[in-house]
This record gives C-alpha cells, sequence and structure tokens, in this order.
C-alpha cells in the first residue's frame, strides 16, 4: 500500500467544494505522478484553480480527500507549505521592491539558512536570466521578466512540487517557449509541476493532463492516449467556400461539431455512425460543393471538443 | 527563532516599502504638522469679539456707561447702532450679529426701581457657547451708585484655575490631538497595509508559504509603533515650539501611555483589515470607527456633559481612555500608576483586538 502511495504526489478522492449552491469543484479524483508535469485543462471557470487551492489547503473541500506529498490538505495544510511552491495567475510579488530584494524576501520567509541565501539568490538570478534586472522594481518589468521572477520565488526553497496556476497567461510565445523548457528542467531534476491552462498547445506538452469542465474531470491520461482513445473520428474537409461546406455538413447524420480553421474545416464525427467520410463526401457531392474530405488523426483540441462540448453543441442534436 | 526570522523579514519587507511610499511617508509627518497648527489655532473655546449690535432708546448717561463697559468684556464687538429691537432682531435673523443689546426707554428708572428687567440681550441660542457668553454679559454691574458697588462683593464664589491659568485652549488640545492624530494615523496605516496586500494579491503568495498569521501581523505592526512614535515627538516638540504647551509629568509615563495606545490602536487596525476587502472599506471603516471617537472621547467636549448613553459608548472608545491618560500625565503631572484603570482599559482593548484580528486571519481562503 504504502509503495504505491509514495509513486504519487497528488492523490485525491472525491474532492468537491460548494461555493453555497455553485459546486465549483465535483467529486474529481486524481492521480498526479511524481517527476511529472501534470496538466489541468479547461476553460474559465472549470474549476481548475479551486481545484489548486484545495491541494494547496487554501480551500477546505466540501467533501473528498486530497493527500499531498503523503499530507492531509485538511489536517495537514501548514507543513504542506514548506513542501510546495506556488505561482498564482496574478503577479503577486511586491510591484515597489526590486527582483532581488523579492527574492531575498521570499527566502528569509522560507527561513534559509543565512550563509545559502545570497548564494541561493544569486543562482536563481543567473538560471532565471534576470541579473540585468536585479535592482530593478519588480513592478517595471515585462511580462515575461515578471513571470520568470515568479516562477524563480516559487522554486527558491527548491520544493519537490510545484503548483502553476495559468502561469503563461500574460506572456507571448517565444516568453512560453522558454518557459516551458524550464518546467522540463525541473521535472528531469524530479520536480513535479501541477500546471493549469487553456491554451492547447501547452496541455499537448504535459505528461499527462485532465481535462476538466463545469466542475468535472472529464477525461485524463496522456495527450497520446485521449486523442487515440476518443470516440470520434475527424474528418477534415478542404473546400474553395467553407461556408457553404459548413451548411452542408451539419445535415449530415451524427456530426457533432465542425471548426474552421482557414479553408479546412475539422469534422466530428463519432465512430459508432458507419461510413462517416463517405456520408461527409456524399452530401458534399449532392450539394455540388468542391471539396476534399479525408480522415486525419484526432489532436487534443477535437478531444477537448469531444469531451467538453458534445452537449454544448444545441444545433447538432444527437 | 525561525518565527522570529520571519517575523524580522516582514518587518523589513515593510520599511523598504514604506520608505519608496512617499505619500505615506509625507502623512506621517504631514498629518501632525497641520493638524497641530489648525486645530491649535482655530479651535477657541474662549470666545471673544462676537458680533454685535444695540439699540438705546433712552440714551442716558447710565445707558452709554453700560455700553462702554460691555465693549470693555471685548467678549462682544459692539458695534453698529440701530433705532428699535425689531432692528435688532432682524439683524440677528440675517445672521448679521450674534447678541443684540436693547436698552428700553425707561431704562433709568428700571434700574433704580430694581423690580423689572432693566436690559434685553437677544441671543442666538442655536449656538450654546454663544449662549453662555450671553450669560456671563449679565454679571456686567448696572446701577448708579457705582463707588459704592466696587466695595460690595459682587458674588461670593471665586473661580482659582489650576493647570491653566491663562485660560489657553492649546493647552488642553495639544495633548488631545496626539490622540486624534495617532487614532487617524495608526488604524489607518495597518488597516491599508494588509488590505493592499490583499487587494494586490500579494496575500495569496504569503498565505502559500510558512508564515504564519501571527508572524505576519506582528510584523506588519512594529514599523508602525516606530512611526507612532515619531509622530508622538512631533506632536509635543511642535506643541511646545508653537503653543508652550509644557509636559509636567514624567516623559517615561507619556511613552508608556503612547506605546499602549498605539498598541491599541494598530490591532483594531488590524481586525479592520480582516473584515476589508479593498483599501477604500478600509478606510470607510476606519472613519466609522475615528468620528464617534474624536466627538465623544472628550477631545472636543467635557465628557462630564454628555448623556449617560453617550458617556457608556464614549468608554468603548479607545480615544476616552487614552485623553484622561495623557492629559492627566502631560497637564497635571500625575503619576500614571495613578491613572491605572485608564491604562488597563487600553490593555484590554488591544487584547481582545488583538485576538480577534488573528483569530479572523485565516491562512485559507473560504
Amino acid at each position: 500500500m504504502l509503495e504505491t502511495a509514495s509513486e504519487f504526489a497528488i492523490t485525491a478522492t472525491g474532492l468537491t467544494k460548494k461555493f453555497g449552491s455553485l459546486v465549483a469543484v465535483d467529486q474529481v479524483d486524481l492521480k498526479v505522478p511524481k517527476g511529472r508535469i501534470y496538466g489541468f485543462l479547461g476553460p474559465n471557470g472549470s474549476g481548475k484553480s479551486t481545484t489548486i487551492r484545495m491541494l494547496c489547503g487554501l480551500l477546505t473541500p466540501t467533501a473528498g480527500e486530497a493527500c499531498v506529498l503523503g499530507k492531509d490538505t485538511r489536517r495537514e495544510a501548514e507543513s504542506i507549505k514548506q513542501l510546495i511552491g506556488y505561482m498564482t495567475q496574478k503577479f503577486s510579488l511586491y510591484d515597489d521592491l526590486s527582483v532581488l530584494e523579492n527574492l531575498q524576501f521570499v527566502s528569509e520567509i522560507y527561513t534559509l539558512k543565512r550563509s545559502y541565501r545570497s548564494l541561493r539568490v544569486g543562482e536563481l538570478l543567473e538560471e532565471f536570466n534576470l541579473k540585468p534586472q536585479s535592482r530593478q522594481r519588480a513592478g517595471t518589468l515585462s511580462g515575461g521578466q515578471k513571470q520568470r521572477l515568479a516562477l524563480a520565488a516559487a522554486t527558491l526553497h527548491k520544493p519537490p512540487l510545484l503548483f502553476l496556476d495559468e502561469p503563461t497567461s500574460a506572456v507571448d510565445p517565444q516568453n512560453r517557449r522558454d518557459f516551458w523548457e524550464k518546467l522540463f528542467d525541473l521535472a528531469e531534476q524530479g520536480t513535479t509541476i501541477l500546471v493549469s491552462t487553456h491554451y492547447m498547445d501547452e496541455a499537448t506538452r504535459c505528461h499527462q493532463l485532465a481535462i476538466l469542465d463545469a466542475g468535472r474531470k472529464v477525461a485524463d491520461g496522456s495527450p497520446q492516449d485521449l486523442s487515440e482513445g476518443i470516440s470520434f473520428r475527424v474528418i477534415e474537409v478542404e473546400a474553395a467556400e467553407p461556408n457553404k461546406a459548413r451548411g452542408c455538413l451539419s445535415t449530415v447524420d451524427g456530426v457533432i461539431s465542425i471548426t474552421q480553421l482557414g479553408m479546412r474545416l475539422r469534422v466530428l464525427i463519432p465512430k459508432k455512425q458507419r461510413d462517416a467520410l463517405a456520408k461527409v463526401r456524399g452530401s458534399l457531392e449532392r450539394e455540388g460543393i468542391e471539396a476534399s474530405a479525408t480522415e486525419v488523426r484526432p489532436d487534443l483540441e477535437d478531444v477537448f471538443v469531444a469531451v467538453t462540448g458534445a452537449e454544448n453543441q444545441p444545433e447538432f442534436p444527437q | 527563532m525561525k518565527s522570529v526570522l520571519r517575523i524580522m523579514a516582514v518587518m523589513r519587507k515593510e520599511f523598504l516599502q514604506l520608505s519608496r511610499d512617499r505619500l505615506t511617508f509625507g502623512m506621517i509627518v504631514g498629518i501632525p504638522l497641520i493638524q497641530l497648527l489648525l486645530f491649535g489655532y482655530a479651535i477657541n473655546t474662549d470666545v471673544r469679539n462676537l458680533s454685535a449690535a444695540f439699540a438705546d432708546a433712552s440714551d442716558t448717561h447710565l445707558s452709554r456707561q453700560l455700553l462702554a463697559d460691555l465693549r470693555a468684556t471685548q467678549v462682544i464687538d459692539l458695534h453698529n447702532r440701530v433705532a428699535t429691537a425689531q432692528q435688532l432682531k432682524a439683524q440677528l435673523d440675517g445672521g448679521d450679529i450674534s447678541i443684540g443689546v436693547y436698552i428700553p426707554e425707561d431704562f433709568d428708572r428700571r434700574v433704580i426701581e430694581r423690580q423689572r428687567d432693566a436690559v434685553q440681550l437677544l441671543v442666538d441660542g442655536s449656538d450654546p457657547i454663544i449662549l453662555g457668553v450671553a450669560q456671563q454679559l449679565t454679571a456686567v454691574p448696572i446701577r448708579f451708585d457705582s463707588q459704592v458697588s466696587r466695595r460690595e462683593r459682587e458674588s461670593l464664589v471665586v473661580v482659582r484655575s489650576y493647570y491653566n491659568p491663562e485660560r489657553r485652549s492649546a493647552v488642553n488640545i495639544v495633548p488631545g490631538l496626539v490622540g486624534v492624530i495617532l487614532t487617524m494615523t495608526m488604524v489607518l496605516f495597518t488597516a491599508v497595509a494588509i488590505v493592499r496586500e490583499k487587494e494586490r494579491g500579494n496575500l495569496e503568495l504569503l498565505i502559500n508559504t510558512p508564515v504564519r498569521a501571527t508572524e505576519l501581523m506582528l510584523g506588519k505592526i512594529f514599523p508602525y509603533i516606530l512611526i507612532g512614535l515619531v509622530q508622538l515627538v512631533l506632536i509635543f516638540a511642535l506643541g511646545w515650539y508653537f503653543f508652550e504647551v509644557p509636559v509636567r509629568g514624567s516623559y517615561l509615563h507619556v511613552l508608556i501611555a503612547a506605546l499602549v495606545f498605539i498598541a491599541t490602536n494598530l490591532s483594531l487596525g488590524l481586525l479592520i483589515s480582516t473584515s476589508a476587502r479593498t483599501q477604500f472599506q478600509a478606510m470607510q471603516l476606519t472613519f466609522f470607527f475615528f468620528l464617534p471617537s474624536i466627538l465623544l472621547s472628550g477631545f472636543m467636549f467635557p465628557f462630564d456633559g454628555m448623556p449617560v448613553l453617550a458617556q457608556r459608548i464614549a468608554e468603548i472608545l479607545p480615544l476616552t481612555h487614552f485623553n484622561r491618560l495623557i492629559r492627566g500625565v502631560v497637564l497635571r503631572g500625575t503619576d500614571i500608576l495613578a491613572l491605572w484603570p485608564e491604562l488597563l482599559a487600553l490593555v484590554l482593548f488591544a487584547a481582545i483586538t488583538m485576538s480577534l484580528a488573528i483569530l479572523r486571519f485565516n491562512k485559507r481562503l473560504d
């Protein structure tokens, strides 16, 4: 029993949080393996932040249990705090302190040994490429610099577990790439990382992820497993007049969703619908629409649409 | 040990932020300076030169003598003359004068007979202070045989004023102002200091670190205790320089009283900060507390003159107790131990609000 428990940094069963009549998180079970990057993918308001906050011990679950690094989040919240690093959605270091002063403050709060403090702060400045800005006030940093500073602060005491709540929502693509390089480095060194996002490309990079929708976990697994395990076919239609094609395709039996990407349309049809490709082609031909249709591999976005959007698409009754 | 380190860390951070916040820094010095000069010079309960008019229908030697005596009191500025009592009333209605003196035609006879009232003072009684001044004026003697009256005792009661023989309002105001300024700045600064972190999101980071609620509060409070003491010194120095307000008691006792009072206000500020979500709310809550403090504490009006209910409320306010302490020590040179009930009340208030604040400051978000 203990052996299996220690493989996971986080385990949760039936985790639920209600705010009044609103159920923010509904019966979520989680198993986050150690040393991996685990993603929470979901739209705004799907319960990502609330779940993270419960795991940190900031919110008390209405029901359910969570165990973080072998500690119960209800009873041992304070000792969990020594072991985790937390990066908030909004920049939460002090705008009116310099980069150096912010890191020094955090090193003092975590009561690092005096001799080690300045060493570690210097190390982080180097590692996160913040040396030129060390005397600059944090409030005047760019989005990418702020984010690097926040991650530096969260990892200052070398926690075995990191919680990152939508860490890249305010930075440009280049900085996001660099940021993810950093995360892989950290995971390599054995840090478990739980990161929430609503970017598909980021979700694809996680070792494993859970898709949250309206407070419920609707799917989990590795990005590849999720794509393969999907119970839908994806047919890509390339048309000269995508709008016309769209109108035509919406009448085809069983179509769950149509997403336009430039001149292409991605059509989701349940696997149980037979001869889906033939039906799509036939329908386009009957209408005299010039288009080519091919079946393609589902990507994470298709998975996301399939597991979250299915019941929210009234125009395509199942 | 780790606790001390974390408290020091919060303190150091707070000092750094304070040194960069020019507005707050300005307020620390600016508020005492401006309020002291404003209140010290403006508040004057020793009323002089009230605008007044008279209507002298008799116009005799005696009536002119009376008017001259009234002018000599300097309480009223008896500048203009009107013809009738109606005109006096009109001026009173118009707010041109506060007091009107009406001397009837048969003034001399009334004085000799001493049966009926000889002079009428028309007073704007809506302001009780002016009414009180009018009462003083009735003491002016009116008789023909003024030589004789000098030898007679007008009154058998004599007033001997202790502690402030020159009747200067500033002497009473300045020590009281210490309490008012400390209440305003200390409560507001601490309340805002924590709410600001809440508003800017810093708190979300802090509650995810091992720092404890008590450590955070203590670390936040210490810098402001120092600021409170700076203000204390500033107010007494300015009070001594501008208004020659003496400190008759021991400086140590002044310091003890001030420290306890500062702690009281800071813990109240912390309590406010646990309820307010925005800096604006914190400010509103502070003023909700500040106004009764100023009005009921005995700073503006004598405590004993208030109705029992108001007195009960005032007993809850720390400023009431501090006013008694500081006036006792500063003006009367009283030993602070003789005023122990006031000291105890402050300590109790601080203990209760501080405990409530720590209890209410949850490291959880729900």
